[in-house]
């Protein structure tokens, strides 16, 4: 087990070589550079000496080959350098943002994760039930409706809702403050932007606990369950819905991991100072360092989610652990 | 009958007057919570950014030397003292200014400020150290030397006298640092706020929102009259609209888009008001001097030629930010073209047909009947993606026959600094009206680099020299036309409609007034809230 988790980690280094790369490159690849957007975007005149002297202060003036090897160098000792937009450490940048991604992150997946598989499960017990459709219409129309357009539409409906029926509209805060700041302004803030993207990621998850547990269920070892008179409840819970969770786990993983980083439009549409709309500020504005650390954010959670699910892999698969 | 009924007027008129005085006396407390279209700006430090995300945050947070009169900042010629005690008059040659400074003025952090401050700010403006950016210091190009004899004292010697002297230094941007801390580290303020302004810095949360609580020791009595005030980064309009709505937050400052504004009034009625002013901001069409077919002038002419300005601008101003016509000079500009004056150039002229007429004659006659190239242009959709889709429907009436090519900002200002384009929309916004200064944009390439039109025209340079330390308006004027009329001529560039400022706000928001720049006005001093 031990070394298979060994052999995991150590797959990460060149997976993470490789995505530095690639991003520095295609950075570099986009014209335009973050000195003259900081100049020039906002229509004024100005000057070209000072994009000679922000080039010169950013190190952009530096063969591109040094910028590269400064890169690797700065990722092997853990030193991303400073966001080029805005001057302050990478880290600092990113760290503001992170808890409101990774509590919307965590909210979401709790809701996605505690509807999706109970009534994922009770779909499949219950094919062609009316259960079944009204998860399944439930399910697709989670899966056919953008969570950007949900968020706005929600919050149109909570506008109109509220002025209304109590006379003035109401909306979540736009700007956030931590739970243990301020746990009720806080759960107001994110709440609504938890449950819009929670709706499309526990369609996902429903469907597919629903499509494995039909399958399990038909399973020889499911039938041999049944034959030696195993009560339902616990063929159900102790040999279905543990295989039936393989590949919903595999889901919720990568779902998870998108979340982190990828919520740029919902992050948009809610004001929340969140890790996507970093993203996008960064590349929009060029920020060399600032978008080669994000991505780099980005890798290191992605494998950081897959590795936790290949552990949960060998708990729930014994042959894994074995092999 | 007649005398009661007059006794009941006057009584009624009586006691209406106080209520109104009663109305516009400004309440002191409560807290403005208001939004900044953006995500943020760069460093925190006004001399060496450009963007109004860093203005809007942190402008409440400084004294300057002088302003526009924050009463009246709709007028382009009324400067008011901040921190001098009066206005100077410059010496007879008008080549010194000497103000003078308020005493007793301090810091946030309990330190006096003397005229030294002053002096360390203006020198980092005007001639920063190697090493140290100053986005301004081209506008002080007449500065010679600032200089403070005492403590009470900065003395302005300029190397030849002009009109571009007092809007440059009333600029919005030109805030007054702390001498002790830029000797510590000139780059201090990129990241710290320290001012002597209306408001102190409470926190600032990076990317989400700016803090401030009111400045007991400001040196304008009565003023602020807000305990303080919340900046709250929302770079999408629908939040902003919908945050109004709801009133979480009271409103922007820079503007809103005609179909927020509708939104906002149909749903709130009267407890929103909108402030509208113009805008001097604007797009620019630019041809690009060095790609063939646009080095003849009769090409560049005829583009200019088939828009309907006139007519545009009206119909435009329906669904995006602009409204009115104007050329190189902002309209509310004494020394801005009158609309007679106008309708003499190309692209202005009232007989569209005759002007269509005559830009298909120059289009036949250069051998280019049937143009076709690519519009450049920035995925920004108010209100350059509506003005350049409106300016392809107006080529396409000469049988021009061109595509957007809508890119974002990085690699539209690349596609123009390179010179790897044929025609783009460009945008031209100053923080402050400043016609001399204002009109440097429009100057051939061997003096404004950074016009990517790309062409030369030493008769533009002669005209502008003589413009530049002209202090008589008739005079100034009368260049100022010759200055428009050669770059309509040889059709350099067009000015295509200025922007128009709309401001929603709640109601309740009293005293702040719009003014013709998004970035004038915003120390929030003279704001105060009815509720």
């Amino acid at each position: 087990m031990y070394l298979y988790i060994i052999k995991r980690v150590l797959l990460v280094i060149p997976t993470l070589i490789g995505a530095a790369a690639l991003v520095f490159l295609l950075m570099r690849l986009i014209p335009g550079d973050v000195c003259v957007i900081r100049l020039g975007s906002s229509g004024g005149t100005f000057d070209p000496k000072a994009v000679a002297l922000c080039h010169q202060e950013l190190g952009m003036n530096r063969p591109i080959w040094v910028q590269f090897f400064d890169f690797m160098w700065g990722i092997v000792r853990f030193d991303f350098g400073t966001s080029m937009w805005s001057g302050k450490p990478v880290t600092t940048e990113i760290w503001a943002r992170l808890p409101v991604s990774l509590e919307i992150a965590l909210l979401g997946s709790v809701l996605a994760t505690v509807i999706a598989i109970p009534l994922g499960t009770l779909s499949a017990l219950r094919q062609n039930s009316w259960l079944d459709v009204f998860v399944r219409v439930f399910a697709i129309g989670g899966i056919a409706t953008p969570s950007f357009w949900l968020g706005i539409i929600s919050l149109l409906i909570v506008l109109d809702l509220t002025s209304f029926f109590l006379g003035a509209a109401w909306m979540p805060p736009i700007d956030y403050v931590p739970f243990f700041e301020d746990p009720i302004r806080n759960l107001s803030m994110v709440l609504l932007p938890a449950i819009t993207i929670g709706y499309r990621y526990s369609a996902i998850t429903m469907r597919m606990t629903r499509s494995t547990m039909l399958e399990v269920m038909r399973e020889d070892y499911i039938r041999t369950a049944r034959a030696k008179g195993l009560i339902h409840k616990l063929i159900i819970n102790r040999h279905a819905l543990k295989n039936a969770m393989l590949p919903v786990v595999t889901l919720i993983g990568i779902e998870f991991a998108f979340l982190i980083g990828g919520l740029v439009v919902t992050e948009q549409v809610f004001n929340l100072n969140g890790v996507g709309r970093l993203f996008v500020q960064a590349v929009q504005n060029q920020d060399y360092t600032l978008t080669q650390a994000l991505v780099m954010m980005t890798v290191v959670v992605f494998v950081f989610c897959n590795l936790v699910v290949d552990l949960l892999y060998a708990w729930l698969d014994p042959r894994i652990r074995y092999s | 009958m007649r005398k009661a009924l007059l006794a009941a007027c006057l009584g009624l008129t009586a006691w209406l007057l106080p209520q109104a005085a009663e109305a516009q006396t400004p309440k002191r407390g409560g807290h403005l919570t208001y939004m900044i279209a953006a995500d943020g700006g760069p460093s925190l430090d006004g001399h060496r950014e450009t963007t109004y995300a860093v203005l809007h945050a942190t402008a409440p947070f400084y004294s300057v030397l002088i302003r526009v009169n924050p009463e009246n900042p709709s007028s382009t010629t009324d400067f008011t003292c901040d921190l001098c005690t009066e206005m100077p008059k410059p010496s007879a040659d008008e080549l010194t200014w000497v103000f003078k400074i308020r005493q007793g003025v301090k810091f946030h952090d309990g330190e006096p400020l003397s005229a030294k401050d002053v002096l360390a700010s203006w020198q980092k403006i005007v001639s920063p150290p190697a090493g140290v950016a100053s986005a301004r210091h081209a506008s002080f190009g007449m500065v010679e030397s600032v200089t403070s004899p005492d403590d009470e004292t900065i003395v302005f010697k300029l190397k030849f006298k002009t009109m571009s002297f007092l809007p440059s230094l009333a600029d919005p941007w030109n805030f007054i640092y702390s001498k002790k801390r830029l000797e510590q580290d000139m780059h201090w303020y990129e990241k710290n706020i320290l001012g002597s302004g209306p408001f102190k810095l409470d926190t600032f949360t990076i990317g989400q929102s700016v803090k401030g609580v009111r400045n007991p020791d400001y040196y304008w009595p009565g003023q602020p009259y807000l305990d303080g005030f919340t900046a709250i980064f929302a770079p999408k309009q629908s939040v902003r609209v919908e945050a109004i709505r709801a009133d979480r937050a009271a409103m922007e400052f820079r503007s809103m888009p005609p179909a927020a504004v509708e939104q906002l009034n149909k749903e709130l009625g009267d407890k929103v008001v909108t402030q509208s002013s113009d805008w001097n901001c604007g797009n620019v069409l630019t041809p690009n001097h060095k790609v063939k077919p646009f080095d003849d002038v009769r090409v560049r002419k005829a583009l200019f030629l088939a828009i309907d300005q006139w007519k545009g601008a009206q119909a435009l101003s329906k669904i995006a930010v602009v409204k009115t016509v104007g050329s190189i000079v902002f309209p509310g500009s004494p020394l801005a073209a009158t609309k007679e004056e106008l309708e003499q150039l190309a692209g202005y002229w009232p007989d569209i047909e005759k002007s269509r007429a005559e830009a298909r004659r120059l289009l036949k006659e250069a051998g280019q009947e049937n143009l076709t190239f690519d519009l450049l242009n920035r995925n920004v959709d108010q209100p350059y993606l509506i003005v350049g889709t409106w300016i392809l429907d107006e080529w396409s009436k000469i049988g021009v026959k061109a595509t957007q090519k809508v890119v974002p900002t990085g690699p539209w200002l690349d596609a123009m600094r390179s010179g790897n384009f044929t025609v783009a929309l460009e945008a031209n916004c100053q923080n402050i009206v400043n016609p001399i200064a204002d009109v440097n944009r429009w100057m051939p390439y061997n003096v404004n680099q950074e016009n990517f039109a790309g062409f030369l025209d030493p008769t533009m340079i002669e005209i502008y020299s003589k413009l530049v330390p002209e202090t008589d308006m008739t005079k100034a004027r009368v260049l100022m036309r010759q200055l428009e009329k050669r770059i309509n001529d040889e059709a350099h560039q067009l000015m295509v409609t200025f922007w128009y400022r709309q401001v929603p706000m709640r109601s309740y928001v009293k005293g702040w007034k719009i003014s013709p720049s998004h970035y004038l006005n915003q120390d929030l001093a003279n704001i105060w809230l009815d509720k």
